[in-house]
């Protein structure tokens, strides 16, 4: 069976919310076709907004200029949903399981409060990626997100557990208010990287501009920890996968002493 | 039955359901990962007084162990699931925590989970950081030498001890000669240990003794100062026997390890001072897995 392919007809003018297309798996093509959507204050049917091809529910492609269409895999299980160019706001946002494939950017609030599976996306995150919602406590609290560009700020506030994978830069404030969980970066980072971070890893390629005052300096190490979690990403179509890129030597920044001060930023050493 | 001038006696050997779990030691060396292992598994002979049985199964080489380190696996076997825990634990806390370098990770997948790191880690005082990768919870411990890496589980699962075959010689160094040809051929079975010292246990036990405190004592009729005095086993020419016992993790197992044991004290022949092999049991009483010598070397 061929995947069902959702081709946008035309770009809405309003924002489409996309959850409800998150059930897709236990519904027929038909069903899915007669789903009502929100946009703005209008609700309309999936077969209005789309052109759907193809049987297997399990399996989403969304084509056309999906800019505008938030929330798409919002607590999804097991689907595989591949979005062929941009997404909107709060993609994979609590999703239990399976895949979320985003081939372009995606905007803010990216895989938050992520439960499970694997969010990619080959372009660039917005803020907040993998983070809590305004008013939550917990962030992302599972899965991997992998960004091949690059995340802007506050990337994983609030991680309560799982990994954030950026190839390229990470905004200020990266790892904030980090509860547990690794977030590694290969590009630089902005100002404050670590900021109240409590527990948890921020794993960094290269040495931030500055390390916030509250960081302690604990020197450099092999940690036996890095080359086991590095062979936990073999299986990704990443950067992060090539055993070349790999390392165990750090400089061990522990903090954030101004919190909880038991989390740890780590670079890169030579 | 006679297999190059060798008499396998028309007997079994009598073993008994553990529990049983794995776990793998990797340091910087090969040499670094047996100071711990065998640390680890000492003063682990039997059960009887020992709390467990234990051994170096096999070296690992980097390729095998999780962290790209050379390593050992260990076998750990005892009577129940609490105990096996207990034990591990204190071992592990006692003999790997504290050997330099060392990691400690689970080497069985599957069965019940037992804590390996998972106490473990409060030795951190808070300072302990957990990590999650492809689904299994590992600890760093901070040590004075670095950081202790643990896994936090390891299975626990069925298995199979006690059991045993007996090499009966014309001397003492000719039945410690046998003996070592044999561990070294039942070392490269997989999923078995031989727990007593080289393998090798030269105080086969009977159950009971005249001591009312003593459940186990000296297995005299297969004593060979006293087969004037007491209703022996043993023929006017056998002057020693050594006993091999063996745990396993399956039946099959330790069918696989006995017959490559007998096989190579066999190969010995009768001309190396070998007239018998033969096997411990308790009339079948003791344990539901016999192991039947003729049946085994068929």
């Amino acid at each position: 069976m061929s995947a069902l392919t959702l081709t946008l007809k035309e770009e809405p003018r309003q924002r489409v919310d996309m959850s409800p297309l998150s059930a897709a798996r236990e519904l027929t093509p038909a069903e899915i076709a007669a789903l009502r959507l929100w946009a703005g204050k209008r609700r309309w049917r999936v077969d209005e907004l789309f052109t759907l091809e193809g049987e297997d529910t399990a399996r989403l492609v969304l084509r056309g200029d999906c800019r505008k269409l938030d929330y798409i895999g919002r607590d999804a299980r097991d689907l595989d949903i591949t979005v062929e160019g941009n997404a909107g706001a709060y993609a994979g946002m609590g999703m239990r399981s399976g895949r979320l494939h985003v081939k372009g950017d995606v905007d803010l609030f990216a895989a938050c409060e992520l439960r499970g599976g694997l969010g990619q996306i080959d372009g660039n995150a917005g803020d907040f990626l993998g983070a809590a919602l305004p008013g939550d406590k917990r962030g992302m609290r599972g899965g991997i997100v992998l960004v091949k560009g690059d995340a802007g700020d506050r990337c994983g506030d609030q991680l309560r557990r799982g990994i954030i994978l950026v190839e390229g830069n990470a905004g200020a404030y990266c790892g904030s208010r980090l509860i547990a969980g690794t977030i590694a970066v290969m590009g630089q980072v902005g100002e404050n990287p670590g900021y109240g971070l409590r527990r948890g890893t921020l794993l960094l390629w290269r040495q931030p501009a500055a390390v916030p005052p509250t960081y302690g300096d604990c020197g450099t190490h092999t940690l036996g920890f890095l080359p086991l979690w590095f062979a936990g990403l073999r299986h990704l179509d990443s950067r992060f996968a090539d055993p070349a890129n790999a390392f165990n030597r750090v400089r061990r920044y522990g903090g954030d002493l101004a919190s909880v001060g038991r989390g740890e930023i780590l670079v890169r050493a030579a | 039955m006679v297999i190059n001038g060798i008499h396998i006696d028309d007997t079994f050997a009598e073993a008994f359901p553990m529990k049983a779990t794995r776990a793998i030691i990797t340091a910087q060396n090969l040499e670094w990962a047996y100071h711990s292992a065998r640390a680890m598994t000492g003063f682990a002979t039997s059960v009887i007084a020992c709390g467990c049985e234990a051994g170096i199964e096999r070296e690992l080489s980097p390729e095998e162990t999780p962290d790209g380190r050379p390593g050992v696996a260990v076998l750990i076997f005892a009577m129940g699931g609490k105990g096996l825990a207990k034990q591990l634990e204190t071992r592990a806390g006692q003999c790997v925590l504290t050997s330099p370098t060392s990691a400690l990770f689970a080497g069985i997948e599957g069965g019940k989970p037992i804590p390996l790191g998972k106490n473990l880690r409060f030795f951190g005082d808070g300072f302990q950081m957990s990590k999650k990768i492809g689904g299994k919870r590992y600890w760093r411990i901070p040590v004075m030498d670095g950081e202790f890496l643990a896994e936090e589980t390891t299975g626990m699962v069925d298995a199979v001890g006690g059991g045993n075959f007996l090499i009966l010689a014309e001397s003492q160094p000719q039945a410690l000669a046998a003996c070592e040809a044999a561990v070294a051929a039942m070392k490269e079975i997989p999923n078995v240990i031989m727990p007593f010292p080289g393998g090798v246990v030269r105080s086969g036990s009977k159950v009971g003794s005249k001591y009312k405190a003593l459940n186990a004592s000296t297995n005299d009729a297969f004593c060979p100062t006293l087969k004037g005095v007491t209703k022996t086993q043993l023929s006017p020419e056998i002057e020693s026997v050594m006993e091999i016992v063996i745990d396993g993790l399956t039946k099959e197992d330790i069918d696989r390890a006995m017959r490559a044991g007998i096989e190579a004290v066999c190969q010995l022949g009768a001309g190396a001072g070998i007239r018998r092999i033969s096997a411990g049991n308790y009339g079948g009483k003791l344990g539901p897995f016999h192991f039947h010598l003729r049946e085994i070397m068929t």
